[in-house]
């Protein structure tokens, strides 16, 4: 490119470089040492179920909005290794500010099946939900939840506390001003705060090339003046090796870190969306290839800690625990109309209460 | 008691906030060693340290994101944006985040956050320096506007919005900032929220203001005194959610009402109010309400901005028409 030949003879002030991190190949095999945990092999199958878990939740909750049952939802498709492998590094006393997308954390969190439907649902108290007490809840206007992150951050240095936030948004958000915003900010101060971008290649129907003309997501990190390091996002091993380190990091050194996971989305961007209309079959069937959930069962498999007997056990856990919590889900009785001013302000400005018993009377009317 | 501008009352507040509890923080583009480029947070970094009043980098969207965080986790921010011009980045914060974190969690989130910036014109300040948009962020549902119109509501209305569990946008008139001189106590008490002051009551007509055009207001008051109209100033204080029931009960005695703004006419504050008063008070009104506001046009510079702005002879004419009207 001609903007690098250009001034050549100046002096190289800086250089910067970015890594990447993997461990498992798409066909499960090994590529480097693994990290310490992966000789837990109990950790693993946990890891394992988490995302086969998702995976069959993602299924019913696409029919039950094929149904009318549930309102759009956003599919986790073939980034399960993503939310799951950042979760499981987490401690329960750090705050998770999670994505639309980022149902797997949320599940690792303790938040229930059914609290997540009843989001997508259209029920608020899905956001009320059993997880961590202090835990955002989905974070819909793109990147908005980045500052925050920040100032959660913030409030956990300022009091001395040994807590991480950990902030999940996609490639998408990264083009935003609040991404930027948060990471300065964060590698000025230098939070507790680890940010990870879910590259899924996608950001709705605009691809990757037409968000960014770097590299790497990675080296956005740079700019903000901390490390950002490249995983592959279909290796949960990875994912999650990353995340301890990075985590580490901020709850141990203060220092920010970045975490590029990279992946694909290999559903619609939501249930109102259809991919076809964009990207082509040829493309989604190749990725199929790299996707996370064959490739650690084809290690386990391997390993000897996996069966297929385990398989089908799971499928049926897994099937009963999704059946009975949309059960759950479809018996919650609907709020009362008048509820919706609720939490609005801590104790409702006097000027309102008509307007509540409007609603209130309209209801028993 | 001493003699305090409004800024100073300002400063005495946060001072005071800060010191009560130690979970206040005061965060935004050169409070720190600055102070503020009104001088509004002097002297608190010094005391209180640089990880409690923290200069921000340049990025509103960011000082009112950081806001959001920090008060989930139970601290107190105060953010400043220097201008009303630049509190635009922040409504996506404030709409999307501030506003609604208690509801759309169902009270297991709250955000106590107070978004401080300058209002209005007047200053001769440079473009963009002087904008009124207050009935955009009083449109807003779950947040308060609050704006106060002398040093002593300043200081009471200020500790209010720090004590309160809820997001508060605080408006401070920046015509008033060292033009208003009050005694103020400083004896860390508040003023209600949510709570209009009657600054002087009157039977003939009501006149409605807030923030700066108080001044103009009360001085048409004293005008129309003398001419035998006595008329009712109320400082609405609170915008978000507003004193009906003093603007109506005032409305109920004198029949007569006035709403003055410096902010654009055409969905301004003022018909809200106006709107108020026709649905719940119609068959006490002896003329129509009447509205002396900014023009539809954008804040002029220096040269004109006298022109925009309600004059006391604008206020004058218009109450002398609703008494005239029959
Ligand atoms: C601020 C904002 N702009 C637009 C949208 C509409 N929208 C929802 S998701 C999306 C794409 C986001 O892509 P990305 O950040 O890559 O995340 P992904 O959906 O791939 O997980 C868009 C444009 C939104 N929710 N928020």
């Amino acid at each position: 490119m001609a903007s690098r030949r250009v001034n050549q003879d100046l002096p190289v002030i800086a250089r910067f470089e970015v890594r990447r991190r993997n461990y498992l190949a798409p066909d499960g095999s090994i590529q480097r040492p693994l990290p310490a945990f992966a000789s837990d092999a109990k950790l693993l199958v946990t890891l394992y179920r988490s995302m086969v878990l998702l995976r069959l939740f993602d299924r019913k909750a696409v029919a039950l909005q094929r149904t009318g049952r549930l309102g759009t939802y956003a599919v986790s498709l073939g980034q399960e290794a993503v939310s799951v492998g950042i979760a499981s590094a987490m401690r329960e006393e750090d705050v998770l500010l999670p994505s639309y997308r980022d149902n797997g954390a949320l599940l690792w969190r303790g938040v229930k099946l059914e609290e997540i439907l009843l989001f997508w649902g259209g029920d608020e108290r899905g956001n009320q939900f059993s997880g961590p007490v202090h835990d955002f809840p989905f974070c819909v206007p793109v990147g908005s939840q980045a500052p925050h992150a920040a100032g959660v951050a913030y409030a956990l240095k300022l009091r001395k506390q040994s807590r991480v936030a950990v902030c999940l948004f996609g490639d998408g958000a990264t083009s935003k001003g609040d991404v930027y915003e948060a990471m300065n900010f964060a590698g000025v101060h230098k939070l507790p705060v680890v940010f990870v971008v879910t590259n899924n290649q996608w950001a709705i129907s605009v691809p990757l090339r037409l968000q960014t003309a770097c590299e790497t997501l990675a080296q956005k990190a740079i700019a903000a003046g901390f490390t950002g390091e490249q995983v592959d996002g279909n290796d949960v091993v990875a994912v999650r090796a990353a995340a301890e380190e990075a985590i580490a990091a901020a709850r141990d050194a203060n220092s920010p870190r970045f975490i590029e996971a990279v992946t694909y989305r290999l559903g619609d961007h939501t249930t109102s969306d259809d991919a076809a209309r964009y990207r082509s079959a040829e493309e989604v069937q190749a990725r199929w290839k790299e996707e996370p959930i064959a490739r650690l069962r084809a290690y386990l498999v391997a390993q000897k800690i996996w069966s297929k007997g385990d398989e089908e056990q799971l499928a049926a856990e897994c099937h009963e625990r999704v059946e009975a919590a949309a059960g759950r889900y479809l018996a919650t009785a609907p709020r009362r109309p008048e509820t919706m001013f609720d939490h609005l302000y801590a104790d409702l400005p006097k000027v309102y209460a008509a307007q509540r018993r409007e609603l209130a009377g309209d209801h028993d009317g | 008691m001493a003699e305090a501008t409004l800024v100073e009352a300002i400063n005495l507040a946060l001072a005071r906030a800060m010191q009560d509890d130690p979970d206040v923080v005061v965060l935004g583009e050169d409070v720190g060693v600055n102070g503020g480029v009104f001088r509004a947070t002097a002297g608190l970094q010094k005391r209180f340290g640089a990880e409690r009043v923290l200069d921000t980098p340049l990025a509103e969207l960011l000082i009112s994101g950081l806001c959001v965080g920090m008060a989930a986790q139970g601290l107190k921010p105060v953010g400043e944006i220097q201008f009303m011009g630049f509190i635009y980045p922040c409504l996506d914060q404030l709409v999307n985040h501030a506003s609604r974190l208690r509801n759309r969690t169902q009270g297991r989130l709250t955000c106590p956050m107070v978004l401080r910036t300058p209002h209005g014109a007047g200053i001769r300040a440079p473009e963009h320096h002087s904008e009124s948009t207050e009935a955009m962020l009083a449109h807003i549902p779950g947040l308060r506007v609050v704006m106060p119109s002398s040093p002593e509501r300043a200081y009471g209305l200020l500790l209010a919005a720090i004590r309160d569990p809820d997001p508060v946008v605080f408006l401070e008139p920046t015509r008033l900032y060292r033009a208003a001189k009050g005694e103020v106590e400083d004896n860390g008490e508040a003023l209600p929220l949510d709570v209009a002051f009657v600054l002087r009551e009157g039977r003939d007509l009501t006149l409605i203001s807030w923030g700066a055009m108080l001044k103009e207001t009360m001085a048409a008051a004293d005008a129309l005194s003398t001419e035998g109209i006595a008329a009712e100033v109320i400082d609405l204080a609170t915008l978000k959610p507003y004193d009906e029931d003093t603007v109506l009960g005032s409305v109920a005695k004198t029949g007569r009402c006035v709403i003055v703004h410096e902010a654009a006419r055409t969905g301004g504050f003022g018909a809200e109010i106006a709107a108020t008063i026709a649905e719940r008070r119609l068959s006490s009104l002896l003329a129509p309400v009447t509205r002396v506001t900014g023009y539809d046009t954008i804040v002029p510079m220096a040269r004109l901005e006298q022109y925009y702005m309600p004059s006391v002879e604008r206020i004058v004419t218009a109450a002398r028409k609703v008494c005239q009207f029959s």
